[in-house]
């Protein structure tokens, strides 16, 4: 699903070191937290999955393409694979709830009738039915965030990406969205997701990775440890 | 499946033309107002070019018949040889009759007591198809057996084509500042329209959209812009063309010129607007993206 050996990664403009030669396997079907301070290189590294920059040095395996010399042409067919969730929902705004998830499956080429079969199915999962007409700025974070996981799903991605997806969610809204991560998982996705939410991280009993400085600095199932949050 | 993903992207084209309507308009504005500024010069450059040679062809070359040849007849006789002539438009022949009632209309006729036709030659009256050759054309016009002498005015000659080349330049030069400034600012509009639209695009790179399919909505968007831009300018230039040679040929100067017809040039200039909307439209529209597709 997602090897990593030996990954450093240095900003040229910068010169900042952030990643500084990791090693992190996720395999299939696992649901993992990535924690870690500010600037410790936790969007750095779910850039390199996603394809948005490449590793100074280092390999990076993300299902079954090698990231490291990956040609940019053949990017989509990485991100396909991925569905990648953001804080601030990154949803567009001039189109409606349905047009939004329908998109994801018109780039991949999908027919109009598979996607009118599929989008209200997805939305119904993420519990949004009776919202697709509605535009993104009609609706809560918490159901904008939804949209966001809806489109990451529609095209059954083997790997969920979710960097600080509850970033702006009351802790309610927060709890049920990683229920629903939870349950997207146990249809067997694999979840990736990034956050600094000490409480969510210990309220689900799952992998967690901290990383700080560029270094990985504990792996394991004992909840958001490795550093403490003020 | 490709036909209807083909359909969905040109909808999508014709669909952000209308989200995004004011950054269209001023897209369509632009295109407009440099389309007719180009076009207003070039215009005017025809006008002048045409004005000039108008005045060149009221140049004439006379040549007069060896005053041995006294026979109408015989004098018109030659009128084939120099029609033959390289660089002759038309050959008009002028009998020593006729020369001298032109001679005697314009001067006082106590003038010409005692003298009868017979003190002037038979003559042709010769326009050229290009004065700026008038010297070889005298030359070749003197060697035609029969011919007794070329007037021509070279020094005329000489002062129309330094005019008509100095126009010629300065329109040329002038037009050609015009179209890099009118591509540049219309490129900057299309720019300015798609920077607006870089979130959107990064967002359909991250779900996977090819490049390709993100350019295709730009380069509809932009062809319809462009063509509408072209489209408009043309329609402009029609009438504002039209409302000023209008009033200018109700005024004394415009009397005296002879202006090009709008419909004579309609089909170029229509031509070279829609080409530079068509052009600036889609090739600015996929140019202004490619930086956000570097995702």
């Amino acid at each position: 699903m997602v090897r990593m050996n030996d990954v450093t990664m240095v900003y040229e403009s910068s010169g900042t070191v952030a990643l500084d030669g990791i090693d992190v396997e996720i395999k299939e079907g696992e649901f993992v937290f990535l924690v870690g301070p500010s600037g410790s290189g936790k969007t750095t590294l779910m850039k390199l999955i996603t394809g948005e920059i490449y590793a100074t040095s280092g390999s990076v395996i993300v299902n079954d393409f090698d990231m490291s010399n990956i040609k940019r042409r053949k990017l989509p067919k990485v991100r396909r694979t991925l569905g990648v969730i953001f804080q601030d929902y990154r949803l567009i705004e001039n189109m409606t709830v349905y047009d939004n998830v329908a998109f994801a499956m018109r780039v991949v080429g999908a027919s109009n009738r598979e996607i009118r079969k599929r989008v209200p199915y997805v939305l119904e999962l993420v519990g949004l039915e009776g919202r697709e007409k509605r535009l993104p700025n009609e609706l809560s974070g918490g159901e904008q965030q939804r949209v966001a996981i809806a489109r990451a799903l529609v095209n059954s991605p083997r790997m969920i990406v979710a960097d600080e997806p509850t970033g702006n969610l009351d802790p309610v809204r927060s709890l049920e969205l990683m229920l629903l991560f939870e349950k997207i998982n146990e249809m067997g996705t694999t979840i990736l997701v990034v956050t600094h939410e000490k409480e969510l991280v210990n309220a689900f009993n799952k992998r967690t990775i901290t990383i700080d400085g560029g270094h990985k600095i504990s792996d394991g199932t004992k909840g958001y440890f490795g550093y403490d949050i003020e | 499946m490709i036909l209807s993903r083909g359909g969905y992207l040109i909808r999508e084209g014709f669909r952000s033309i209308k989200t995004h309507g004011f950054m269209s308009f001023a897209t369509v504005t632009i295109i407009m107002a440099c389309l007719i500024i180009i076009g207003s010069v070039s215009l005017l450059s025809v006008n002048i070019d045409a004005l000039i040679k108008d005045l060149e062809s009221q140049n004439e070359v006379v040549a007069f018949v060896d005053e041995s040849i006294t026979e109408e007849a015989a004098a018109k006789a030659l009128e084939g040889q120099l029609t033959a002539v390289d660089n002759v438009d038309s050959v008009e022949f002028v009998t020593r009759a006729e020369a001298m009632d032109n001679f005697m209309s314009q001067y006082d006729e106590d003038l010409m007591e005692g003298i009868d036709e017979t003190v002037f030659r038979h003559r042709f009256v010769i326009h050229l198809d290009d004065i700026a050759e008038m010297a070889q054309t005298k030359a070749a016009l003197e060697a035609v057996p029969g011919i007794a002498k070329v007037k021509a005015h070279l020094e005329y000659a000489d002062t129309f084509v330094t005019i008509r080349n100095i126009v010629s330049v300065i329109s040329l030069v002038l037009t050609v500042i015009l179209v890099f400034v009118s591509v540049f600012i219309m490129s900057n509009t299309v720019k300015l329209a798609t920077f607006g639209r870089r979130e959107e695009i990064a967002i359909m790179k991250i779900v996977g959209a090819t490049n390709s399919f993100i350019r295709l909505p730009f380069v509809v968007e932009g062809l319809v812009l462009g063509i509408l831009g072209g489209g408009l300018a043309y329609l402009a230039e029609w009438g504002l063309y039209g409302l000023l040679t209008g009033r200018l040929m109700g005024t004394l100067t415009g009397s005296f010129l002879t202006l090009v017809p709008f419909k004579t040039v309609a089909l170029p200039v229509l031509v070279f607007y829609l080409a530079v909307g068509v052009l600036v439209g889609a090739f600015g529209g996929v140019n202004a993206i490619r930086n956000y597709l570097k995702v």
